[in-house]
């Protein structure tokens, strides 16, 4: 594409990393203890993808298409209720 | 147009900074204190606490900080502003070409003054030349009401649709930070008028969401580049739009470069900043004196005017190129380099380094550098040294 075809500032439509489907780069997955979460969301502030899910009625569960496998969730969790469990 | 009455104050630059830009009805203002710019922050704060600030004031904890800030804030299409010096800017880096690749219409003052270490507070363009490449637009103010004028002026000239770059407005710390000097202060309402705003073709809008400065790939960095290149070439030619809009406004014109005989003179010298005014009366007197010498001030460094440095400089029979910047290992400094790149060597540029660190240079220095050019002892392809103890 020609530089004058360019949207200068490199500025593209919103919301194209929902549709770009991360599992691929994990070596380790997020698995949350349902039994030990006080869902406090700590978890979804710090996830640097939008991988934690807020449920309605108040659940916590990882959209694992966009979960990168970072780790940040299981260090950041204060009561440890998420651990990483290596992808077959 | 008829020119509005003119209110004369005597102020310190850092001041006629601060009035002109609370004059631009600027939306934000983050900026962290340093010397010798922080009066600036000191006169923006204290207009924020007034309620004479029509915008934001944001304290943030560093400079990094504060130009991150600003991107956000330019990014919803508000009108940005924060100032710095050396070390500030040194830690601004990263952001600045943040900045100009998102395209964001930032205006900066830098009160220059060198880097540590050692540790010093006073002048010399080490730390704008530093960032020279960084995309952005680069004026040098010679005088207080200068810096007054071009900090309205480039508001105009970076919001313009066709450029979309931001802008750092260069003065020598103290020299004319702290100077007090006479301005002619425009109203309010002329320079409301004049700075009309463009609508921003994008802005951060959580209901009509956009990435900026989304990831390129090697596919498409360049032409981003390119862009910013080309919008560079364009900002020239707006530049003079944006000056004689302003001369409207102001009566007051200066010219992306200002020449002083430089029509057929012996030695010209070429020099940016403060040390041009005192670069002409030292070759007023020599002119006085019969001697035939010019000066040629580069105001607009960024985009750099060519045609007319080459134009000034065709029929000059030597040319003296001044430095106000080290660049430890490199043939000279980034004024002469530009200046032998412009002259494609059709004559031999001089280049000499001066007032590092805050040394001062007088009328009597410029007479004895155009003694020296003219007798030939500055020749030699690496830049002289001048004023250094041996
Ligand atoms: S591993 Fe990383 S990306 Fe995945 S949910 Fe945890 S924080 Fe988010
Ligand atoms: S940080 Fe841990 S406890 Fe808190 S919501 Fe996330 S998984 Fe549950």
């Amino acid at each position: 594409m020609s530089w004058k075809e360019l949207e200068a500032g490199a500025v593209v439509k919103g919301g194209t990393s929902s549709s770009y489907v991360v599992s691929g780069w994990r070596v380790k997955r997020p698995v949350i203890d349902e039994a030990k979460c006080t869902n406090c969301l700590i978890c979804w502030i710090y996830c640097p993808e939008p991988a934690i899910v807020r449920h309605q009625e108040g659940k916590v569960t990882i959209d694992y298409d966009h979960c990168k496998g970072c780790g940040i969730c299981e260090t950041e969790c204060p009561p440890k209720a998420i651990s990483m469990v290596r992808e077959p | 147009m008829s020119l509005q009455p003119l209110r004369v104050a005597a102020l310190q630059g850092d001041e006629a900074v601060a009035e002109a830009v609370r004059q631009s009805g600027v939306d934000v203002v983050a900026a962290y204190p340093i010397t010798p710019q922080t009066i600036i922050v000191e006169k923006l704060a204290e207009y924020a606490a007034k309620g004479n600030l029509g915008g934001e004031f944001v304290s943030v904890e560093s400079e990094h900080s504060a130009l991150s800030a600003c991107v956000g804030a330019s990014l919803t299409g508000a009108r940005v502003f924060t100032a710095t010096s050396s070390q500030g800017l040194a830690y601004m880096h990263e952001m600045l070409y943040n900045v100009s690749g998102m395209r964001l219409p930032v205006v900066m003052a830098v009160a220059n003054r060198a880097l540590s270490a050692p540790l010093v507070l006073n002048a010399d363009h080490s730390d704008m030349m530093g960032s020279r490449d960084s995309g952005w637009i680069q004026v040098y103010a010679e005088n207080v009401e200068e810096m007054y004028d071009r900090t309205i002026q480039l508001f105009k000239l970076c919001e313009d649709p066709r450029v979309l770059l931001p802008a750092a407005l260069n003065f020598e710390g103290f020299i004319l930070s702290h100077d007090k000097e006479r301005v002619r202060l425009l109203d309010d309402e002329p320079v409301r008028r004049f700075l009309e705003r463009p609508r921003p073709r994008h802005r951060l809008d959580p209901a009509d969401p956009f990435t900026f400065g989304a990831m390129a790939t090697p596919e498409t960095y360049y032409e981003f580049r390119m862009q910013q290149s080309e919008a560079m070439e364009t900002a020239l030619h707006v530049f003079d739009e944006v000056e004689r809009g302003f001369e409207g406004i102001s009566g007051r014109r200066y010219g992306a470069v200002d020449a002083y005989n430089t029509d057929d003179a012996d030695v010209v010298m070429v020099i940016n900043g403060s040390a041009a005014g005192t670069m002409r009366a030292a070759a007023r007197g020599l002119n006085a004196a019969g001697e035939n010498v010019g000066v040629l001030s580069i105001k607009l460094f960024r985009p750099f005017p060519l045609e007319q440095v080459v134009s000034h400089l065709s029929r000059a029979r030597a040319v003296v190129a001044m430095d106000r910047s080290m660049s430890p290992g490199a043939p000279s400094g980034p004024v002469s380099e530009d200046v032998k790149a412009a002259l494609q060597a059709t004559k031999p540029v001089m280049s000499v380094v001066y007032g590092i660190g805050g040394r001062d240079l007088s009328t009597e220095d410029g007479k004895k550098i155009f003694g020296m050019a003219k007798e030939g002892s500055l020749s030699g392809s690496r830049s002289v040294m001048y004023g250094v103890k041996v």
